[in-house]
């Protein structure tokens, strides 16, 4: 494989890569001047035929979802951006954030531009202090230097951006709860329709973006779009609702592997690639038993299926959820999966925002049944019901409001169906993960 | 007409309206189970009870379904709309919806204050599956004593459905029920030290479907299947909120709202919910009296009406000027029709006055904001005027040219020795008469007075005619706006008492038993005021009466 040029981490190694002036330096901020010069709808369009597909989980096209604004609209329109990042195994947008903050900041400008907002409004994991920090540093270095405010770069353009810190909860991720929360309410998703392009923040029309959408919007406006249409994959033919997957892309590798990280490359690289060339393979000598595609909402690759391409297309393909967030967790075969499925459950019941009463209810019950699988007391039937209550929640039965409980489902659904013998070993053996009664306790909340 | 398909049932939509899958349904005469979703508060399609299957009908007549159940609380039905509500999908996601409230659900039936009108038992029953699969401890939560003064909560028994915090978010507007934690560890609360007493507090406990949040007042006071309803109106203001009064061997054990879109929607104020208790005062005028100089003749009933047709002929063939009555607010315009017709028929020179109409404040109007201060628009008003029929008592008087006179005047009159007959009827539980005001009065000749609890005349009245609460009778009372409503007799009142309507049927000489319904098809002919009586019933919601009578147009709405 050709090695590929980094265009999003091009710049963190560089000394003192969060400064204005060493962002100047490398080009920064003329991406911003050129689409200033452009009329939003030019803008729009330019990201519409990039096919940039949102980073933050769901792939839904950016510049499309920017047209779903209401026209000649008189405002206010809000930006949100989406950098709650709290899907386990997930730090991309945080290397963003904390080594080249500009990029995000000139992107969050073209965004704004094009959809003709003059606020935007950070949301930051509250968990990420280090990030706020240099955000923080770096948007107020944009206010000295006339590229946040009034009339920026000269130009008819205002723009301020407010950094938020989140409430801590990994519900404040799904775009309207993180409205809420941003409207200073409990983070429970909001029921659609109405959408937020049209019925947002404030009751105002708003598009939530996540970060490193943005920061690739930059590039585009810099590269053009046939540039970004360059990298990645096409449309697979066989599905017609796969729009392709370009552009370049963050992946996060954690888990048993040598050598964890985060890394660059064009969307499509297979998980075996990740975790053979750009994660030294899987510790200790042993081999993958299982493999996160993209966070563990998306469920588990087994061992027979890493030669799945990680675009936005190949894991539905092997009955995952979807490409995610691009965040790889490598389980070793020394590992047993009921253990690996009692924490995907334990966090997704902890994380429920608890209004839909399929998620609130179901994903607790998941995780009370392994833990009695994990205290030597699970019975064979217990896979079928952890199996059929997977399978009735979520938005894709119609069950819940938003796509956590998808999320809680899928590495269920996907752990008993591929490694079913894991789990029926482990409750014929009698074995028991849980060694004393408080750490059961310590499970239920 | 647009159309919808409901369950291969068609339904005609009225143009303009808007209706989700379970009114549409409700319109077919099919239930729709459903929890969070209630007509007066916001949408959050949460419980996921009400999921149905839903299409469209396509330009050229097919019907595409959508692949996925939807809430129903949340789809509107418009034209060519397809609803299937009673498929094998949907009754599976029943099952699972009911199995999971039921998960944690402590299932405490047989102590619980909501078994018999409890929804979680009723969609468990038709919906739900007979056991539950959970081998594991159910979840422990603390009950909340606290959470108000006269309300409870059993946490453990809650499915969180959040009506009650929507309702002090929407209605009462005071905000103090909140969910706190997260997940299955979630639970209803206040915040320390601020508990739910707000003026509407007491609609959580109807809002709740489930036995979580309990009236303190009716905790274990019944069982509810024991309880027998009848419809009524709460008297406490002039606002008159529909009410269903829930009764048990005579004994009254709570008044709960009756949805009516005229006169105030779906809820009630605590001081109308509790506000009952005098009906079951040891104080109660129990039997009636005839007196001579002060002493007691004679109780019987029998003897009292004649005699008192008598006295009353006598003083008005004396001086029938110095003649008057008193009339009450809290009155039906029943009993205020035949008491005027009789007093007028016997002379044209009687008084007829209007007495003390208590007012306490301003209009009260809900929502407000944290400080208190009013919020627009206004989903509940408790009113000022404190009586349920001043408007109703003097449209009658206004038939019969009432008197300008007044409690006082009188009272004036007769300390000037210018009374020969007072009649007075009482009926304001919070008090109606001055002492200095019985004084005067008891120098009339002949005092009579028609009450049920004590005043500073009661004692005194040569005629005391014992008559009963509003639950005791039958009759109607115009509201504010003008809303004539049926009240209903719900128990029997002591022994000694009768209601108000069959001492005034007896005194004016009617034949048989009291029957409301006759005299105001009687008041429909002789009063133009009152043309919409015609009909004798004034049916579910009441009817509006406008300055001429005729029954005002109105869309009910109802949901
Ligand atoms: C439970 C849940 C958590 C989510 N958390 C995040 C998150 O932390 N960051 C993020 O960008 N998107 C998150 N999303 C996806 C957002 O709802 C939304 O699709 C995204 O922010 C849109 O931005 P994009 O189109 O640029 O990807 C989450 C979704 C769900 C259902
Ligand atoms: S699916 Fe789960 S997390 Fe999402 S809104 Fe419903 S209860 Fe909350
Ligand atoms: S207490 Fe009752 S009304 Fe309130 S959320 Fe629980 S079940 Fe619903
Ligand atoms: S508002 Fe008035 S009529 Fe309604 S319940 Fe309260 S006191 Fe009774
Ligand atoms: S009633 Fe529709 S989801 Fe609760």
């Amino acid at each position: 494989m050709p090695s590929f040029e980094p265009v999003l981490l091009a710049r963190i190694a560089k000394p003192n890569s969060a400064k204005l002036e060493t962002y100047r330096a490398d080009g920064g901020y003329k991406a911003l001047e050129k689409a200033l010069g452009m009329p939003p709808a030019d803008v729009t369009n330019m990201v519409k035929d990039s096919v940039l597909r949102g980073r933050g989980g769901a792939g839904f096209p950016a510049g499309l979802k920017w047209t779903f604004l209401p026209k000649d609209h008189p405002g206010p329109i809000y930006l949100c951006v989406n950098a709650d990042e709290s899907e386990p195994g997930t730090f991309n947008n945080r290397i963003l954030m904390e080594l080249d903050p500009h990029q995000l900041i000139e992107g969050i400008a073209i965004a704004c531009h094009a959809i003709k907002s003059e606020k935007a409004f950070l949301y930051l994991r509250y968990e990420y202090g280090r990030s706020y920090r240099v955000l923080d540093a770096a948007i107020k270095e944009c206010y000295a230097a006339g590229l946040l405010g009034k009339n920026i770069l000269g130009k008819e353009f205002n723009l301020d951006i407010v950094l938020h810190r989140g409430a801590a909860a990994y519900i404040c991720g799904e775009e309207t709860g993180l409205i809420e929360s941003l409207e200073g309410k409990r983070a429970w998703p909001r029921i659609k329709p109405p959408f937020p392009a049209i019925e947002g923040l404030f009751r105002k029309p708003t598009i939530v973006n996540n970060v490193e959408t943005l920061c690739c919007v930059t590039h585009i406006l810099n590269r053009g779009s046939e540039w970004f249409k360059s990298i990645g994959v096409p449309p697979d033919p066989n599905n017609p609702r796969d729009m392709g997957s370009y552009g370049p892309k963050l992946y996060c590798i954690s888990g048993h592997v040598n050598k964890p990280g985060c890394v660059e490359l064009p969307l499509g690289v297979t998980a075996r690639e990740l975790i053979d060339e750009h994660a030294g393979g899987v510790w200790k000598g042993r081999k993958a038993k299982a493999v996160v595609p993209g966070g563990i909402s998306m469920g588990f690759l087994s061992a027979d299926e890493l030669d799945t391409p990680l675009d936005f297309n190949g894991p539905g393909k092997a009955g995952c959820l979807g490409l995610g967030t691009a965040a790889v967790v490598v389980v070793d075969d020394q590992t047993s999966m009921v253990d690996v499925l009692y924490n995907c459950c334990r966090f997704m019941s902890h994380e429920s925002c608890g209004q839909c009463t399929p998620c609130r209810e179901g994903t607790a019950w998941m995780t009370k049944i392994l833990e009695r699988i994990r205290a030597g007391h699970g019975k064979m039937e217990d896979l079928d019901t952890l199996t059929e209550v997977a399978g009735s929640m979520g938005i894709i039965p119609g069950t819940t409001i938003c796509g956590l409980s998808d999320g809680a489902a899928w590495p269920v659904k996907n752990a008993i169906k591929k490694f079913r013998g894991d789990f029926e070993e482990y409750i014929a053996s009698g074995r028991r993960s849980v060694t004393s009664a408080q750490e059961l306790m310590a499970g239920a909340h | 007409m647009p159309t919808a398909i409901i369950n291969n049932q068609p339904l005609e939509l009225k143009p303009g309206e808007q209706l989700n899958c379970i009114q549409a349904a409700q319109r077919i005469g099919y239930e729709i189970p459903s929890y969070c979703w209630h007509p007066a508060l916001s949408v959050v399609a949460s419980c996921r009870m009400c999921l149905v299957e839903v299409g469209d009908t396509k330009p050229d007549g097919t019907v595409v379904m959508q692949p996925k159940l939807v809430p129903g609380c949340q789809t509107p039905v418009k034209e060519g709309t397809v609803v299937i509500a009673n498929s094998e999908k949907v009754k599976a996601a029943q099952k699972a919806t009911l199995e999971y409230l039921l998960l944690n659900h402590p299932l405490d039936c047989p102590t619980c204050d909501q078994a018999g009108e409890c929804f979680l038992q009723d969609y468990s029953y038709k919906y739900g599956r007979g056991y539950s699969r959970l081998q594991e401890p159910k979840n422990i939560k603390p009950d909340k004593d606290h959470i108000g003064a006269n309300i409870t909560l059993f946490t453990d028994r809650c499915i969180m459905c959040t009506r009650c915090v929507r309702f002090t978010r929407e209605v009462s507007g005071t905000s103090e029920l909140q969910v706190v934690s997260r997940g299955s560890a979630e639970q209803i609360d206040i915040f320390p030290g601020m508990p739910c007493d707000n003026k509407l507090a007491g609609n959580v406990v109807d809002l709740c479907p489930v036995g979580a949040l309990c009236s303190k007042d009716f905790l274990y006071q019944q069982r509810v299947w024991w309880l027998k309803t009848t419809k009524s109106v709460c008297p406490n203001c002039s606002t008159g909120c529909s009410v269903d009064v829930d009764q048990n061997e005579d004994q009254l054990y709570r008044l709960t709202p009756r949805s009516n879109p005229i006169s105030q929607g779906d809820f009630m104020c605590d001081e109308g919910r509790f506000g009952w208790k005098y009906i079951h005062s040891d104080e109660r005028l129990t039997f009636p009296a005839r007196r001579k100089n002060g002493e007691v003749r004679t109780r019987d009933w029998d003897d009292i009406i004649p005699s008192l047709q008598k006295a009353l002929a006598k003083a008005v063939a004396k001086a029938p000027e110095k003649c008057a009555a008193v009339f009450s607010p809290w009155m039906t315009v029943e009993e205020a029709f035949m008491l005027a017709a009789y007093l007028r028929g016997l002379s044209p020179k009687v008084k007829l006055a209007l007495g003390p109409v208590k007012t306490v404040g301003e209009d009260d109007t809900y929502p407000k904001d944290f400080y208190g201060k009013p919020i627009e628009p206004v989903k509940f008003t408790i009113r000022a005027e404190k009586a349920p029929n001043r408007r109703g008592v003097e449209m009658v008087l206004n038939h019969f040219g009432g008197s300008a006179t007044t409690l006082g005047d009188l009272a004036a009159d007769g300390a000037a020795g210018k009374l020969e007959a007072i009649y007075l009827v009482g009926g304001d539980p919070a008090g109606w008469l001055e002492p200095h005001q019985a004084a005067g009065l008891s120098k009339a000749a002949l005092v009579i007075l028609q009450d049920f609890l004590p005043s500073a005349i009661s004692d005194r009245a040569d005629f005391l005619l014992t008559g009963g609460s509003f639950a005791e009778r039958d009759g109607s009372f115009v509201n504010y706006k003008g809303l004539a409503q049926e009240i209903g007799r719900a128990i029997r009142g002591p022994d000694g008492t009768r209601p108000d309507g069959r001492i005034l049927w007896d005194l004016t000489g009617r034949k048989g038993l009291f029957n409301p319904a006759a005299i105001r098809k009687e008041m429909a002919e002789k009063i133009p005021a009152f043309a919409a009586f015609k009909q004798g019933a004034l049916g579910e919601f009441g009817v509006l009466l406008n300055e001429h009578g005729a029954p005002e147009a109105h869309v009910v709405a109802k949901t």
